[in-house]
């Protein structure tokens, strides 16, 4: 393996150089007392700048990742990131601008931004677009607190927010943040809310039902229309968890579907690079009842020129410093207009017959959580009729790695035993999904002659199986100049 | 353009294998009413036509490549070496996923563990995350933090404190019943009389900014003493590029220390992406929001890495975690990583050092001038408060036509301080650039 950089650490290299000095010199003690210095210097390592570039080229060389490897993580989206976005969106007149930095000198950035909040609200049938959010949980802590600002408007901001067994787990630490009970609805067996246990749940103090659509078992919510009015009914409000919103890409709008609040997730159906765990991007799309609570500041245009409003009566205040992703955000928007209305629709047509396709061909060899009906991008297996020859899901997954493929995501939904959840997406092409599904049915072969080999797994990556109750028992989080 | 591969032949290959006519036949479940016609947006464009309209665009703003910028306030123009976007250009991090597959993602994993170090080497403290998503939402965060460890309610800042972070602040504890008590500044900085009134045992924690808004340097001392006395938690929220010279926050006896980490090798972009850190005291490790990365072993004994403690994180806790946070700045953190390693021991303090130099002989410029004068004499890192003899926004508005940015003004944030601009000066200002920047201020 790669030593830490710590460990590379020679005294007296350096791996940096400044410019000579040019204003006169200074004892810093005259300017800084001493009682405000720092004493004990910080222990950063000391090395060249040719360690460090190979010391990190090497250690890029131990991921897989979306460039060298299909990453078919169910409900992450992983579709190429366009190299002319990284391009773009790197230029220096959009770096390197200061975030106070006069509206006027801005102008070029405060229009991506404006059309993109314009674009958005578009895609999804909404009336307006914030696009400060930094991630797609940030993008539901917004949502809830524009639920709670506009319950509280009328007098009572309620307490309870309702949220289906089969949503992501930041549906539920998102509405927790925001100080609401949460109350879980049941699902049937295709991940739908059961519209009769909902009925039964449905009452004043219900703020909001938080929604995922196409549901995290890949199917769409039929029901939708019903479950919006049963909430409108209550004086209550319907939010979508946009993370499936590849699926619904000029086919049909959340907004038209009786959504009053959608965050979207540019890091995934807007193709920008996940970098690892992020930078993202969670804008929140609204309708008119709700525009005034969007966070600060607001884009206006006034006679021509862009400006932003950072005083709008009613919002919830800010939820970060300065106005977003800016970087995230240019790029979603070079995708938006390379793509076009056509492109965008072609895209999730792709990403559902791509899905339905590896689930035709596996379905053989794993047991897909629902089979009676198409599914939308992304489809979810169950492992559990593996466990008889002493296999599981996760060996599964790891096996996937020896042979070259990132895992599909596992063990989510919660609602599925054993669950194993893929997501295409449409930029792979046919062979690429052919050569996984061979993988795969070989890997259910496996499972039955040679299940050792599947536990043991991954044989050939750059380490074997981690030992996760190891690092949680003895907890090492850094390292220490007296040994690790 | 469009970049899905399949072909006409691929489609009906796939149909076939699914037992369907047309993709049409998978689209049953979506009920007509809601079928649209078509998406109300431009055609598609190639990527030429693409980059055209983006650097025309671009055209349109003016940078600080362009102009001489002397805007700091939270967001600070350092030297960036061409190796940190050289790394974290590559695709093998850029495009990879937040590591779930440990063994598929060690390149991750071992960089989030050495940012976590380097972390808590400038930081002064125990253990620290995998990242937040800027300095404000981090100190929210760590406010979080302080009310579930003391269970209390009040939280207590100085109205130095960054004025979008209080409003961050206020943001996230909405849904909370938490007291927020705001003490004037004195002379520039935490009025230490005023925290001794207000810590008392039902005090979470007391935020000290150091460098504050202002720029100037808190006495953490007397403020740590006032916040311990009574049991609260000190939050350090610090400008990391001035560790390289100032007290850490492990010195100040911080609990918690956060902070914007763009300073270190990120861009400006705009304000973001940013990175948020975070670093606790070693009580405090598993009440820790965020990814965090551990040493451990693989079956043959071999050092790896993974996400560990995750039974505090939402997907596992979902309504107890103790954060909603999934998808942080981790690229961010690689670039922190890169820069760090690159300045090093050394780097860091001659960074800090040259930070200091600089805007103190552009404070010594300006002070030669009639018509300005400090706000306070208070010490200071790398930014400071001029009061101007006219309107700042007029001055401001002049200096942009001789291409030079001249600095925040305060009215907007401070309705008292109109006549208030904070100005600051890196090590990426020359002597000349300095030197023209008084000189214009002169004819004011």
């Amino acid at each position: 393996m790669e030593k830490l950089i710590f460990e590379m650490s020679s005294a007296g290299r350096k791996g940096y150089s400044l410019p000579k000095l040019d204003v006169p010199e200074a004892d810093l003690k005259s300017l800084i007392p001493p009682g405000l210095s720092r004493n004990t210097e910080a222990g950063l390592p000391e090395v060249s700048e040719f360690d460090c570039v190979r010391h990190f080229t090497r250690l890029s060389q131990l991921n897989y990742s979306l460039d060298t490897t299909f990453y078919p993580l169910g409900s992450c989206t992983m579709k190429y990131n366009p190299k002319i976005n990284e391009k773009l969106a790197g230029l220096e007149e959009f770096a390197a601008l200061h975030p106070y930095q006069p509206d006027s000198s801005i102008q070029g950035t405060l229009e991506i931004l404006y059309e993109t909040e314009q674009a958005l609200s578009k895609i999804c049938g909404m009336d307006g677009f914030t696009l400060q959010p930094a991630a797609g949980a940030h993008g539901e802590l917004t949502g809830m607190l524009i639920v709670r600002a506009y319950h509280t408007s009328k007098g009572n901001p309620r307490k309870k927010v309702i949220i289906p067994d089969s949503a992501h787990g930041t549906n539920p630490a998102s509405a927790a943040l925001c100080g609401y009970e949460v109350v879980t609805v049941r699902s049937d067996k295709a991940g739908r809310v059961d519209l009769e246990a909902l009925k039964a749940l449905v009452d004043e103090e219900v703020a909001v039902l938080m929604l995922t659509n196409p549901n995290t078992l890949g199917l769409f919510e039929k029901n939708v229309k019903e479950i919006a009015g049963l909430l409108h009914k209550a004086g209550a409000l319907l939010y979508l968890d946009g993370a499936n919103l590849n699926a619904l890409l000029g086919i049909t709008r959340p907004g038209d579907m009786g959504f009053d609040i959608v965050h979207v997730n540019l890091h995934k159906t807007f193709s920008t690079p996940h970098g690892g765990g992020g930078p993202g991007s969670g804008p929140v799309g609204v309708k008119g009842h709700l525009l005034d609570y969007l966070p600060v500041p607001r884009i206006r245009q006034k006679r021509n020129k862009l400006t932003l409003d950072y005083d709008p009566k009613k919002t919830i205040g800010r939820v970060r410093a300065f106005y977003g992703n800016i970087g995230i955000i240019i790029r979603a928007y070079c995708y938006i207009r390379s793509l076009g209305w056509a492109g965008l629709k072609d895209a999730a047509l792709d990403a559902i017959l791509s899905a339905n396709y590896l689930k035709a061909r596996l379905k053989a060899h794993y047991q897909p959580a629902v089979d009676d009906e198409p599914c939308m991008h992304e489809c979810v297996f169950s492992g559990k009729d593996k466990k008889e020859y002493g296999v599981r899901t996760l060996d599964i997954a790891k096996r996937l790695l020896d042979y070259g493929f990132y895992a599909p995501t596992v063990y989510f939904p919660l609602i599925v035993e054993e669950a194993i959840m893929v997501e295409p997406t449409e930029t792979e092409s046919k062979e690429t999904l052919d050569a996984f599904i061979e993988a795969m049915i070989k890997i259910a072969e496996e499972a039955k002659t040679d299940p050792a080999l599947l536990r043991e797994a991954p044989h050939t990556t750059p380490v074997r199986r981690l030992d996760e109750v190891l690092a949680a028992r003895e907890l090492n989080l850094r390292w220490k100049s007296s040994g690790a | 353009m469009n970049y899905s591969p399949h072909t006409q032949k691929d489609k009906k290959e796939m149909l076939d294998a699914i037992g369907v006519p047309s993709v049409e036949d998978l689209l049953k479940a979506i009920p007509q009413e809601f079928r649209l016609q078509k998406l109300d947006l431009p055609e598609g464009i190639s990527e030429l036509e693409l980059k055209a309209l983006v650097s025309e665009k671009a055209a349109k703003n003016r940078s600080t490549r362009e102009l001489t910028s002397f805007l700091g306030a939270g967001a600070y123009e350092h030297y960036i070496p061409e190796v940190v976007g050289t790394v974290i250009s590559r695709g093998e991090f850029l495009t990879a996923y937040t590591p779930y597959q440990a063994e598929a993602s060690q390149g991750t994993l071992q960089a989030i563990y050495e940012y976590q170090s380097l972390i808590c080497e400038l930081t002064g403290m125990d253990a620290a995350n995998a990242s937040m998503y800027d300095g404000a939402s981090a100190l929210a965060e760590a406010v979080l933090l302080a009310v579930r460890e003391t269970g209390r309610r009040r939280v207590i800042f100085s109205s130095s404190l960054h004025p979008e972070y209080k409003q961050v602040i206020r943001t996230y504890l909405e849904g909370y019943k938490i007291e927020l008590v705001e003490i004037a500044h004195r002379d520039g900085l935490f009025d230490e009389e005023g925290l001794k009134g207000q810590a008392n045992e039902d005090a979470a924690c007391v935020i000290m900014q150091n460098p504050n808004f202002f720029g100037f340097i808190e006495n953490a001392e007397a403020i740590d003493a006032a916040c311990h006395r009574c049991g609260a938690l000190l939050i350090a929220c610090v400008n990391p590029v001035s560790l390289g010279v100032l007290k850490s926050p492990g010195e100040c006896n911080a609990d918690i220390a956060v902070g914007e980490g763009q300073p270190l090798g990120i861009p400006l972009s705009y304000g973001g992406p940013y990175l948020g850190f975070f670093a606790v005291k070693e009580k405090h490790m598993r009440k820790m929001p965020g990814r965090i990365a551990g040493m451990t072993k693989d079956i043959e004994g071999k050092r790896g890495y993974v996400l560990t403690m995750q039974a505090r994180e939402q997907h596992i806790r979902r309504e107890k975690a103790t954060s909603n946070i999934c998808t942080n700045e981790g690229l961010m953190a690689l670039a922190a990583c890169v820069y760090l390693s690159l300045l090093g021991k050394e780097g860091i303090k001659e960074v800090a050092r040259q930070n200091v130099l600089k805007s103190h002989y552009l404070k010594d410029g300006i002070l030669k001038l009639s018509g300005y004068e400090l706000m306070s004499g208070r010490p200071f890192f790398n930014e400071f408060i001029i009061r101007c003899g006219k309107d700042p926004d007029r001055i401001i508005g002049d200096l942009l036509k001789h291409g030079i940015i001249g600095g925040l003004p305060l009215g907007r944030f401070y309705p008292n301080m109109k006549n208030c601009m904070l100005i600051c000066a890196t090590e990426t200002k020359t002597k000349e650039e300095i030197d023209r920047f008084v000189e214009l201020l002169g004819k004011h």
